[in-house]
């Protein structure tokens, strides 16, 4: 991953341009919130949903997978429901929302990240590569190869998860010993019991020396 | 040359000839799946994104026994978003909530299932009694932040020990005096009392929680008013339709259950439950898809669990260590509304050539949600009692463990009193020594060490019943070769599509790359629950009687355009070469292209079902592991380490070596959970957990597994099936926590009977 390119701040305009829209929707949804009468008669039109979601939200900028994005999202959304639930991208996996299970492992400027605990409003301006990221077209990245070579894995629930914590560990030094490699895995819970394939694999993308 | 179990079945004489395996190699296969798995594209039951989808939260009670007073969710339903707070008070009536003694689970457990949003009647902590549904997930959580439940308690009973007296025969017992709860009695009853050496201890198996990565999820999409989708976490698809064609009162082929993907779930996807029927009244009642995903602390009370099970075991033996007597007997908790059982045990009445056995097994209704059957189920919590105590009996007496073992092996069921139709334990107990390394183990506890660790070796062995149901799978197979099969079968992880996939291709010579196996749709035809270790037994059969029949229509397809050779030829004669069809033996051949192209076909297909035959009812079947451990125990601080792991397995054939050897190190990995950390402990002032999620509930992970050694076998039981595969995924788990508690004893001379083995109990 190029850490310069993760560092660069979005276009100051774009910020500026949707947290105008943002300011004019919410100065007239302040008028109608106002007038019970209107929200009630709103609701009855099913509208209820479009003025509580534009109420609500606050614009982020962020890249994700190498593509900008513009999103809307309520400032109590995790970072994971929103790439789940409104982005589309459920190969990040939710397995406990508490950050004890490694499932929601992405990765953030180059840096694995727990998503479940990380608030999407805190991604300003970062660059966020998922699971769906890290293949270049039909090329898997060496890591993902190695996980099918070394099955690495049964259900699949986890395997997102310790793929991109894999990768990460590499990237950390921290796959010098299968002993560190164990150590450092230790977030990423895999209950079907993969533990030892994933560390060959994780071993033979280290030997291949394979880097993000 | 086709492998051995592509032909038809042969006398038993012949079985056990191992000659009879042609061991061919073939090139074990990657996943089928494996690379929709590691790109994300794998979509689970909570990743199908329907237009307009609503959002669910479940709330749970706070207590555990007695009523709802009343509900005041004015404040939520007046949260932004939510669209609709459903109860008891407002919930649409299911029509089909199940009269009394009817059970929506195959096989079924006794009761009335859990009728969410039914009436006020609280049985258990954290059931669930209010949906909050909005326009997205957050908007549901805060919602159901804002309900508020006020209770008329009642006193709860949820402590196993506390209680024991009020336990009972379950009723499939006194309906059936055969049933594996009902009480049993081999040889002279007293038998026990007048052996020379008598051996006598109580063992605790905690609550254990399944735990699947993937949490319980649910899309229910009314698609018409009468027309059900359920995108549902669960390992039986027809199960689902079936149970929800009911619970609506509709017919079956208007309930659709897809579970295409199915992220673990170890037994806890046996059972509908109660979240899934309330997903489908939300949507029903929103007229929305509604999409609801449990929190993993509604995975400790909502979805079953392995249920905590005293146990009290005597073991008569003679000095020479002959087996003389067993006397075993089991409590185990179940849920004051459904009878929950399982075979705990079995295993005493079966492994082991003694005389007298006498088994005596109780549940004890609780104040608790039902368990379910959790892997290896009733089996792997016998097998911790009977393998620690066969391990305590040898150290007493003074004999090696695996001596006294060999001394009392039988070769025939000593409890249905028919042959095995195939037992291999002996090649175990020889591969697994040897690789564990045996003779570094002293015979005397606390003798050897490493530094300042102690060292310690122990085994254990188990078994389950080599499972087989109907089954049954469509085929087609087009001009190009490109063979397509369809199964409602489910995979939980284990590797159902790559084992038929492998099948298939044994089966007919075509490469595995040109085969597809579809699974995980109620659409697809008929097959059973992905459970008790019988998939492979059963689907794998109807893939090898489907692609036999494919073959016969080729046969008779070139035969009928003049190819004399094809005349007399059978299924097996008949193999793919690239783009030919060669008989064996035979310089006769032609090609797919040519054989379509004279009929004027474009594909051909056939739907074959394969069903368990009589020789089930003249043999005992069953699948064989053995485990073996050696463990580093800190003399000071009590810490277990599990240094090694060797699983050995008669399974029957292997079809898919590289998934069954994941299978193993899976269940081997469970088990040292079981044995050194799992433990759902319980606040019984509240009757609720205190262990409510992965940072209580300590489940292994990387740094607590070692390298695990696996070895199979791989002797094919054609007397179980055609494909000569007795099962896999719960002798993988049964028998490992007995061999870490016996490592432990003989690294520390300390005896642990109530597991987990945690520190503070070494020290």
């Amino acid at each position: 991953m190029d850490k310069n390119k993760s560092n660069k701040k979005p276009e100051k305009e774009d910020h500026q341009e949707s947290r105008r829209d943002f300011l004019k929707a919410s100065s007239i949804l302040t008028a109608i919130a106002v007038a019970p009468a209107t929200v009630a008669k709103a609701a009855e039109y099913n509208l209820g949903e479009k003025i509580s979601a534009a109420f609500e939200t606050t614009p982020v900028n962020l890249t994700i997978n190498g593509a900008k994005k513009q999103l809307a999202v309520e400032p109590r959304s995790t970072l994971l429901d929103v790439l789940r639930e409104q982005l589309n991208l459920t190969g990040t996996k939710k397995g406990c929302d508490y950050g004890q299970c490694g499932a929601c492992t992405v990765h953030v400027n180059g840096q694995r990240v727990l998503s479940c605990l990380s608030l999407v409003v805190m991604q300003e301006g970062k660059e966020v590569t998922t699971i769906e990221g890290i293949a270049k077209g039909d090329e898997l990245h060496p890591m993902q190869k190695a996980f099918i070579k070394h099955d690495g894995f049964q259900c699949g629930y986890c395997t997102p998860g310790q793929i991109m914590s894999g990768i990460a560990c590499i990237n950390e030094g921290h796959a010098e010993t299968k002993e560190d490699i164990k150590e450092f895995m230790s977030g990423n819970i895999c209950r079907c019991g993969a533990y030892p394939n994933i560390v060959k694999a994780i071993q033979e993308v280290k030997n291949g020396g394979q880097k993000s | 040359m086709p492998l051995a179990w592509y032909s038809p079945q042969p006398e038993r004489q012949e079985i056990m000839n191992e000659a009879f395996f042609d061991k061919k190699e073939y090139k074990p296969l990657d996943r089928v799946d494996g690379r929709l798995k590691v790109t994300g594209a794998a979509k689970y039951s909570a990743e199908y994104p329907l237009p307009n989808m609503a959002f669910a939260v479940l709330v749970g009670s706070r207590i555990a026994k007695g009523t709802i007073k009343s509900i005041d969710s004015k404040a939520a339903e007046r949260a932004p978003g939510v669209l609709a707070v459903i109860s008891h008070l407002n919930a649409i009536k299911v029509p089909g909530y199940q009269p009394k003694g009817e059970h929506p689970s195959e096989p079924s457990t006794n009761g009335q299932p859990l009728r969410v949003f039914f009436d006020n009647k609280i049985v258990s902590n954290d059931q669930p009694i209010v949906a909050v549904v909005a326009t997205s997930l957050e908007k549901a959580q805060f919602g159901a932040s804002l309900v508020k439940i006020q209770y008329t308690k009642e006193q709860h009973k949820t402590d196993l020990e506390a209680n024991a007296g009020d336990a009972k025969l379950a009723a499939s017992a006194k309906k059936n005096p055969k049933s594996p709860t009902a009480d049993y009695e081999r040889g002279q009853k007293d038998a026990f009392e007048s052996a020379p050496v008598k051996f006598e201890a109580e063992y605790v198996l905690p609550t254990e929680v399944h735990n699947p990565m993937e949490l319980q999820s649910i899309i229910a999409h009314w698609e018409a008013d009468n027309k059900l989708t359920v995108y549902d976490k669960v390992q039986g698809t027809k199960m689902t339709q079936k149970n929800f064609a009911k619970e609506w009162n509709i017919p079956e082929e208007n309930v659709k259950c897809i579970a295409t993907f199915v992220g673990g779930a170890f037994g806890n996807g046996l059972h509908n439950w109660p979240h899934e029927t309330a997903a489908i009244i939300a949507a029903k009642q929103v007229k929305r898809p509604v999409k609801l995903v449990l929190t993993r602390e509604q995975m400790f009370t909502m979805v079953g669990y392995r249920p905590r099970t005293w146990q009290k075991i005597q073991v008569g033996a003679t000095k020479e260590g002959k087996l003389v007597a067993i006397n075993h007997q089991s409590i185990g908790q179940t849920s004051s509304y459904e009878e929950f059982t399982e075979s705990t045990l079995m295993q005493t009445r079966m492994m082991y050539a003694s005389p007298s056995v006498s088994t005596r097994y109780r549940i004890l209704p609780l104040n608790l949600a039902t368990p379910i059957w959790m892997r290896g189920p009733g089996e792997a919590t016998g097998a911790f009692a009977l393998e620690s105590a066969m391990d305590e009996v040898a150290h007493a007496i003074g004999m090696d463990p695996i001596d006294f073992r060999l001394a009392n092996y039988t070769e025939s069921d000593p409890d249905k009193n028919m042959p095995w139709s195939t037992k291999y334990m002996r090649e175990c107990y020889e591969e697994g020594k040897k690789r564990i390394g045996w003779e570094n183990r002293k015979l005397k506890p606390g003798e050897v060490r490493d530094g300042e660790w102690l060292v310690g070796y122990g085994m254990g062995t188990g078994t389950f019943g080599a499972n087989r149901n109907s089954a049954t799978v469509h085929a087609e197979l087009d001009k190009e070769g490109n063979l397509v099969m369809h199964c409602a079968i489910t995979d939980i992880g284990p590797g159902t599509g790559t084992a038929m996939v492998q099948i298939a291709s044994n089966t007919t010579g075509i490469p595995t790359d040109k085969i597809t196996f579809h699974l995980g749709n109620s659409e697809f035809p008929n097959a059973g629950l992905q459970g008790g270790s019988s998939t492979v037994n059963s689907v794998g059969p109807a893939v090898l009687a489907a692609c036999n029949a494919l073959k016969e229509q080729l046969i008779t397809m070139a035969a009928a355009k003049g190819n004399s050779a094809f005349t007399s030829a059978k299924p097996d004669d008949l193999m793919f070469d690239k783009s030919e069809l060669q008989l064996a033996g035979k310089s006769a051949k032609t090609t797919l292209a040519d054989l379509f192209k004279q009929n004027n076909i474009e594909k051909i297909e056939t739907t074959n079902e394969s069903k368990p035959d009589e020789n089930r009812n003249k043999y005992s079947m069953n699948a064989f592991s053995m485990h073996f451990a050696m463990v580093h125990v800190h003399p000071f601080t009590g810490q277990v380490r599990v240094k090694k792991i060797v699983c050995c397995a008669d399974a029957g054939t292997i079809v898919s070596p590289k998934t069954a050897e994941s299978q193993m190190i899976g269940g081997a990995t469970g088990g040292i959970g079981m044995a050194l950390t799992e433990d759902a402990v319980m606040d019984h002032r509240f009757g609720r957990y205190v262990t409510k999620d992965l940072g209580d509930y300590h489940v292994p992970v990387h740094a607590d597994v070692p390298d695990i050694d696996v070895y199979f076998v791989n002797k094919p039981d054609l007397l179980a099936d055609p494909v000569g595969s007795k099962g896999l995924g719960e002798i993988a788990i049964i028998g490992v926590a007995p061999a870490i508690a016996n490592a432990v004893f003989n690294a520390t001379g300390k005896r642990v009977r109530e597991l987990p083995i945690t520190p503070d109990k070494l020290i």
